[in-house]
């Protein structure tokens, strides 16, 4: 049995990922027989050129005053406004805080959830019982909940942690759940017919069966975590991102306002690409094949 | 049957018949494994009647199999071989009967014994080596001595360089390589091999049959290898068991002493494998199955 056994290995494979355009310019690149390094500044060139088109729309329409300077201000200057306010400390003041909140009531929801999904989604008929419950608090929109938290909670940073908290929890629960049961039940079947203890069981197949469905919950939770956090943030706090839009709009400080969407866009970007690194960790085991791609 | 010998049966075959009921164990001091009198039934739930109804799986199963031997056993779909192997595997418990290997009643799934499955079930996250060391893992083997055991049956099944491949990087035939060799590291005393080729095609079915019977003849393990294909129940068996379906039930049990090593090329122009096959399949069309 030879190489041929292997699957995934053609070029014909290979061509299918990819968008056609994508693909033009990349032979294009390549046909240049670039040393490494100037081939690692062309990829970077070519993946942040959108960005740059964008940015320079934004510069040449404020300069060109096609919107109100007041309510538009040039990119050039936002960037200078939160190089200042990086210098003051006063972005810092705002960042940190906003990136402590939602980074506690993210991992307490990690911490809780996946554990929680492991159990429930195992023990189907308890499933079938709590299921009605947890798509209601899935589906429940957590700002329709942000007063109750505040009457309950109060408007400390433990409020805003809570609704974080809740805000990610029913994702990862489901996901995980969803995760669990669809493992391959022969899997189950092969460890147990190895004796797996059950803690083990729970860490050598469960947990890496349930995996691809977590990393989703995941995803989509960070995102909606980020959303918590400015609408509680807006609402009722005196520090953070979402306050700082909110009142820096309220002030008519409109390069510092923009200074912060600014952040946030990059915040959502660096939540974007490690979350696709960890994916790309986790299905390392599957990435050859190309299902679904 | 024109060359049928002296005492009525096919060359090829030492004996053919139902053992004793109830003397399974006792004409066997030095069985390994000893089956007696087993019965599942599973409950059906009838919508129409409104009602839970019985289906006798396994009824009246009694064996004994020597030790190293290779046993086959082959029988219509629904005779309850699957059920048979899960009893055997200790993943369910039979409504009555018991089963002893090596004296010791069988109460649950131990290391003692390795289960091939047919559709493989290697963990998709683990590579070869990893899947091959799963039963090390569970038996507290330290790591260095696994990594070694890992490479021995990797060799022995053939798969040396793809250590690091996931199971998606393979071909259906190495993957049932994988799967048998990750059965065999931990050393059990029994194979149980559900359909393992089953799901892979004509050609490498045959390479893996040859293959299997060189591991049998190396390793020593006692095989219990259940297959709906009676040319390879022939194939590779000194016992096949022949089973009704609904009760499932022995039909009968031949003893097949076609000489070995045996290769399914060479088998496949033999007249004594061609007739004894034959003789089985008629076993089975025999078989009126209640519908």
């Amino acid at each position: 049995m030879g190489m041929r056994d292997v699957k995934g290995n053609s070029p014909a494979l290979r061509g299918t990922y990819g968008i056609r355009v994508n693909e033009a310019a990349w032979r294009a690149i390549n046909a240049l027989k670039l040393p490494k390094f100037a081939h690692t500044v062309f990829w970077w060139f070519y993946r942040s050129l959108a960005i740059v088109i964008f940015l320079l729309l934004w510069e040449i329409s404020a300069r060109l005053e096609l919107a109100n300077p007041v309510f538009l201000p040039p990119f050039s200057k936002v960037v200078l406004t939160l190089y200042k306010m990086a210098l003051s400390g006063e972005l810092a003041k705002h960042f940190i805080i906003s990136a402590q909140r939602a980074l506690t009531g993210f991992s307490m929801g990690l911490l809780v959830g996946i554990p929680a999904g492991l159990i429930i989604g195992w023990f189907s008929k308890f499933e079938y019982f709590i299921d009605p419950l947890m798509q209601i608090f899935r589906n429940l929109s957590v700002l329709a909940l942000l007063p109750v938290f505040m009457l309950l909670f109060g408007i400390g940073e433990f409020s805003k942690i809570a609704l974080i908290f809740w805000g990610v929890l029913w994702t990862l629960i489901l996901n995980t759940v969803a995760g669990v049961k669809s493992i391959d039940t022969q899997l189950v079947k092969a460890a147990r017919a190895m004796a797996t203890p059950a803690p083990l069981l729970f860490a050598l197949v469960i947990l890496p069966g349930a995996m691809p469905s977590i990393v989703t919950g995941i995803r989509i939770s960070a995102t909606s975590s980020v959303l918590v956090l400015l609408a509680a943030e807006m609402l009722g706090a005196n520090r953070g991102l979402g306050f700082a839009i909110h009142y820096y709009e309220g002030q008519v400080r409109i390069p510092q306002m923009y200074g912060m969407i600014v952040v946030l866009a990059i915040l959502g970007l660096l939540i974007s690409y490690s979350l696709i690194a960890l994916e790309k960790h986790v299905f390392r085991w599957r990435q050859k094949v190309g299902v679904g791609e | 049957m024109a060359n049928k010998a002296a005492n009525g049966l096919l060359p090829g075959i030492i004996s053919e018949g139902i053992p004793a009921q109830g003397t399974a164990s006792h004409h066997s001091q030095n069985a390994k494994i000893v089956l007696r009198d087993l019965r599942q039934v599973f409950h059906l739930r009838n919508a129409e009647k409104n009602a839970n109804e019985e289906f006798v799986a396994l009824d009246n199963f009694s064996l004994s199999i020597g030790e190293g031997s290779f046993v086959a056993i082959v029988g219509p779909s629904g005779c309850g071989k699957s059920t048979l192997l899960d009893i055997l595997s200790g993943l369910s418990k039979p409504k009555s009967g018991d089963i002893h290997i090596d004296g010791k009643l069988v109460t649950g799934p131990a290391l003692d014994r390795g289960f091939v499955m047919q559709g493989y079930a290697l963990f998709p996250w683990r590579t070869v080596i990893k899947n091959v060391e799963y039963g090390l893992v569970i038996k507290h083997i330290p790591k260095k001595q696994r990594i070694e055991i890992c490479k021995k049956y990797i060799d022995l099944v053939g798969l040396n360089g793809f250590e690091n491949r996931y199971p998606s990087e393979l071909s259906g035939g190495m993957c049932q390589r994988v799967s048998i060799a990750r059965s065999l590291a931990y050393d059990p005393k029994v194979l149980l091999m559900d359909e393992p080729f089953a799901a892979v095609d004509a050609q490498t079915r045959e390479t893996l049959q040859d293959e299997l019977l060189g591991i049998w003849e190396k390793t020593k393990k006692t095989i219990i290898f259940i297959t709906h294909s009676i040319e390879e129940a022939v194939l590779l068996a000194d016992r096949v068991v022949v089973m009704t379906a609904r009760p499932g039930r022995i039909k009968n049990v031949l003893d097949i002493a076609l000489p070995r090593p045996r290769r399914a090329a060479d088998m496949r122009v033999s007249a004594n494998y061609s007739s004894i096959s034959h003789r089985i399949w008629e076993m089975l069309q025999n078989d009126d199955i209640p519908l």
